[in-house]
């Protein structure tokens, strides 16, 4: 039923693209490891402008180092500037882990990493060395998204390399979320008496405290004991309805026979159901009370706000399954999602999309893969749109169409606290329900000629 | 590992120096240090600095998605017309442009985005990968000049070739080649080019109201809110005027030799620099118009009178305190040393990321003794310094903002990324205005380091 346009137009540029490079996202992930440091092999203009880039989302410091390879290394290969890299980073910061990820530089001249590593672990083998992970991510070739997941699943299958006596834990692959979302994941586990192995944990080392002194490498993290042993854990919880076909889940499951639940990033009432049922039945007990009030207090304010937003026309894109979880959202309340754009290609989006909207969306969105804004406002001038959700960078389109912008997701760099918006569960979505109304309702204010004091 | 280390790296000894303490022989313009977490970019990242405000050209990055994407309109730089600038655009290589080159696809990308945008020229930036795979540019922007009519202009910026020093160069290099291509009539022979300054917030509209008030006519504008045309024809001014060390001086070099136009180096940072940049200008026309200096004497007379009351009230607060800076340029350091004692300030480390030898020398010539000079630093070595030396406002960019907010010390930044306009006298006030906002929030005495302090001295203050 969804008028599904795959294809991009026949654009060969990109303008103003709305996806990022793909060792950005495995830098995210192994920053959410404990003790973690991401190491990109390339050259040095690659990881200042991802550091410079993640900073303004997080306000955070983010130390990524690089092998910083020059012309030579370029030509006869990066291997000894990784190695010795390696070396100057463990001097410096005492990791337990390095994740090294690949850039377009070092794919192109074809580095062979694993290689490295080897050498690395024969010359160096006498010294207290750190966990070493690798990931292969060339740009040319995916998204943020892609990174992201490649380098959780090179960290389960890298570190969890042996069977591990059952440990009655629960293992979740979150996907990119926010700080805050990991938070509320693990009080959601807690009170359900999970204890849970969250991979990448980055509540504490992208959204830390004020501290004494300037840390090398933030605390918190997922503990690379845990991820040892999530081999032995009961089950995994994955989100994602466009994840690759081989995760970190699915990793556990065929290695050691975790069984591994795939659902759908808790977005909405239906998909935040869904996470709450897997959680009755990996733990056994029944959804705490708070969790049902939570809910039920979200299902009062989708009736008490149906009014302002219904029949709205929405504008969505980001990170593929964001989009996902947003069009289940927005659909839920009578928001017609006109348009769902993501930067990747080959995910599945369409078909993703018409699962979770399956009985709720009157109209089936344009969706559209591989776009840019260029794309989307191309799209957005017939669609016009009320609503715009999705990143900041969004904002420009927005302000040109004069139609608010609901900020969500990564990167917002226009606006504080991006790392602490909270997108999950019931309470994320009842956050971005008031959100969503409430930006409607300001418009309404703005445009009108009375102030009207009650609305 | 067990042994305590330092937080320097032995490889950086010889690329820090403190004032004072023997002869200054610092290291420099080095390959940046593989695992160090510089604070550096790259040689693309030079250009796009660079060219990034020519606003009616069309800025095409020629590589994978990311490079284009990071520098999506991070700067400041505003236009007084077109914002074609404010684009990022991008051939986003794909993994059979890699195996098969690249060429094809963009030369469709210049066909597609010439007809879409009607720029006035096109600058194609080479990154990393293209230097790899070995797409012609230059044939590809050759061609592309002819077909569209306008100067599509190659530039040689591949990252890994050097640091963004070496991106300066070759942004000049592709600029020069415009260069001389327009008409020079109606130029002034009291005239001017202002290099090396990239109109943040608006900088270089100050800047240009100063010339205006003292008679001088800008030709061009290198490249804050600049225009191709005007660039095209900046061979017809008399005086080429240079701010910052790296940027463009390799353009006013390659003008002096092919067209005789002489340079000075100016700075319109503090009030001294500014002062002394514009009296030069006037000194150097004074036998064509004698009464320029009079002028430009009223102007900063005019200026100051507004600007130091105004100044003496934040010095007040400010008196005595300590402030760490970490630049690009080191040339902007020298102003900087120079403004902070005007608000009663002292620095007590200054680093940058492409000084020279002579550079670093100056810089330990207008320091006191005991102040840090660095070159390269990374994050650690940052916070080492900013601890020891016990500083209470940081100076640098973006990626600098955490390491000091962390340490809990006052931050300004005074980075491309800026959107307050620090330039001129009225930029002086607003710097006065943001340092003494960074120095002096009350949010610093819960920041757990002060916090601390105070409560140790509260304690010590019982007891006594
Ligand atoms: S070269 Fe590749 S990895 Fe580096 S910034 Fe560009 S797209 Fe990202
Ligand atoms: S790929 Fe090269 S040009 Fe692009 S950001 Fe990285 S170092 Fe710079």
């Amino acid at each position: 039923m969804s008028k599904v346009k795959t294809a991009r137009p026949n654009f060969v540029s990109t303008t103003n693209a709305c996806k990022l490079c793909t060792p950005l996202g495995a830098s995210l992930a192994f920053r959410g490891v404990e003790g973690g440091i991401p190491f990109l092999h390339g050259s040095q203009g690659c990881a200042t402008y991802m550091r410079r880039y993640i900073i303004s989302h997080f306000r955070e410091p983010v130390d990524i180092a690089s092998s910083a390879l020059g012309e030579k290394n370029a030509i006869y290969g990066g291997g000894p500037n990784l190695k010795k890299g390696i070396l100057n980073v463990m001097k410096k910061y005492e990791p337990k882990l390095v994740g090294v990820a690949t850039t377009c530089l070092t794919e192109t001249i074809g580095d062979d990493v694993p290689m490295y590593f080897n050498e690395f672990f024969k010359e160096f083998g006498d010294l207290d060395l750190p966990e070493l992970v690798r990931v292969s991510t060339p740009s040319y070739n995916g998204t943020h998204t892609d990174g992201w997941h490649g380098a959780v699943r090179s960290m389960v299958e890298q570190l969890c390399v042996e069977d591990h006596a059952d440990t009655g834990r629960v293992n979740i692959l979150p996907n990119m979320v926010s700080c805050e979302d990991i938070r509320h994941l693990r009080d959601i586990c807690d009170h359900f008496g999970i204890e849970a192995t969250i991979l990448p944990d980055i509540s504490e080392t992208l959204d830390g405290p004020a501290l004494e002194d300037y840390v090398k490498i933030p605390e918190g993290g997922t503990p690379i004991s845990e991820i040892k042993a999530m081999s032995g854990a009961r089950a995994t919880i994955e989100f994602g309805r466009c994840l690759p076909r081989e995760t970190g889940g699915t990793s556990l499951e065929t290695r050691f026979g975790v069984e591994n639940h795939r659902i759908g990033l808790p977005m909405g009432l239906r998909e935040s159901d869904r996470f709450f049922e897997v959680l009755e039945s990996v733990s056994g007990n029944p959804m705490p009370r708070r969790y049902e009030l939570e809910r039920g207090r979200l299902v009062d304010a989708y009736v008490d706000g149906h009014k302002y937003i219904f029949g709205k026309r929405a504008v969505v894109y980001g990170e593929e399954d964001l989009v996902v979880g947003l069009c289940a959202f927005l659909s839920e309340i009578g928001v017609d999602v006109v348009l769902a754009g993501t930067g990747s290609r080959g995910k599945g989006l369409e078909g993703a999309i018409a699962q979770v909207t399956h009985g709720t969306a009157r109209v089936a969105p344009e969706v559209r893969e591989a776009v840019d804004f260029h794309d989307i406002a191309a799209e957005a001038e017939t669609l016009a749109p009320d609503l715009v959700v999705g990143h900041s960078k969004g904002y420009r389109y927005a302000r040109e169409w004069n139609v608010p912008l609901v900020r969500v997701g990564f990167p917002i760099h226009d606006r504080f606290g991006g790392q602490r918006l909270l997108h999950l569960g019931y309470k994320g979505t009842q956050a971005l329900f008031d959100r969503v109304v409430n930006a409607v309702i300001e418009k309404k204010q703005a445009d009108s000629s009375i102030g009207y004091g009650y609305i | 590992m067990t042994v305590k280390i330092a937080d320097i790296l032995e490889e950086r000894r010889d690329q820090i120096h403190r004032t004072g303490e023997g002869a200054i022989d610092i290291a420099c313009n080095r390959e940046s240090l593989a695992g160090a977490v510089s604070q550096r970019a790259c040689v693309f990242c030079g250009s796009r600095v660079v060219l990034y405000p020519i606003a009616d050209a069309l800025h095409l990055v020629h590589g994978p998605i990311g490079c284009a994407v990071y520098t999506w309109d991070i700067r400041g730089s505003l236009s007084s017309g077109p914002e074609l600038h404010r684009l990022s655009f991008s051939t986003d290589l794909q993994e059979t442009d890699v195996i098969f080159g690249g060429e094809k696809k963009l030369e469709a990308a210049l066909d597609e985005l010439i007809d879409r945008h009607s720029p006035k020229a096109a600058f194609v930036y080479s990154t990393c990968i293209v230097g790899l795979i070995g797409d012609d540019m230059e044939a590809v922007c050759r061609k592309m000049t002819e077909k569209k009519g306008i100067p599509v202009l190659p530039v040689m910026s591949e990252g890994f070739k050097g640091n963004k020093r070496a991106g300066y160069e070759a942004a000049c290099k592709a600029m020069f080649r415009l260069i001389g291509e327009g008409d020079t009539s109606g130029i002034s022979p009291v005239s001017v080019n202002i290099f090396g300054d990239f109109n943040l917030a608006g900088e270089i509209w100050i800047i240009r109201e100063y010339f205006e008030r003292m008679g001088v006519q800008v030709v061009a504008n290198v490249t804050g809110d600049g225009r191709v045309n005007d660039i095209a024809r900046c061979h017809g001014a008399a005086l080429n005027l240079v701010q910052c060390s790296g940027s463009t001086m390799d353009l006013a070099k390659m003008m002096k030799e092919k067209y005789g136009i002489p340079f000075q180096r100016v700075s319109y940072l503090g009030i001294e620099d500014m002062a002394d940049s514009l009296y030069r200008v006037a000194d150097f026309f004074k036998d064509k118009d004698p009464s320029i200096v009079e002028r430009t004497q009223a102007l900063v007379r005019d200026e100051l009178q507004k600007l130091m009351p105004e100044l003496a009230r934040y010095r007040k607060d400010l008196e005595g305190k300590k402030v760490a800076m970490y630049v690009g340029g080191s040339f902007k350091a020298f102003s900087l040393v120079k403004a902070f004692r005007h608000l009663g300030m002292k620095v007590v480390v200054v680093g940058s990321q492409t000084g020279t030898k002579e550079d670093y020398a100056e810089l330990a010539e207008i320091t006191d003794p005991g102040t840090v000079i660095i070159d390269d630093a990374n994050p650690l070595e940052l916070s080492h310094f900013i601890k020891e030396k016990d500083v209470d406002v940081f100076v640098g960019g973006v990626k600098e903002r955490p390491i000091a907010f962390k340490l809990g010390v006052g931050f300004c930044d005074h980075n491309h990324e800026r959107k307050e306009a620090l330039e001129g006298f009225t930029g002086m006030l607003n710097f006065a205005r943001e340092i003494h906002a960074s120095a002096m929030s009350p949010v610093w005495q819960f920041a757990p380091r002060r916090a601390n302090r105070i409560r140790a001295a509260r304690k010590e203050a019982v007891n006594e």
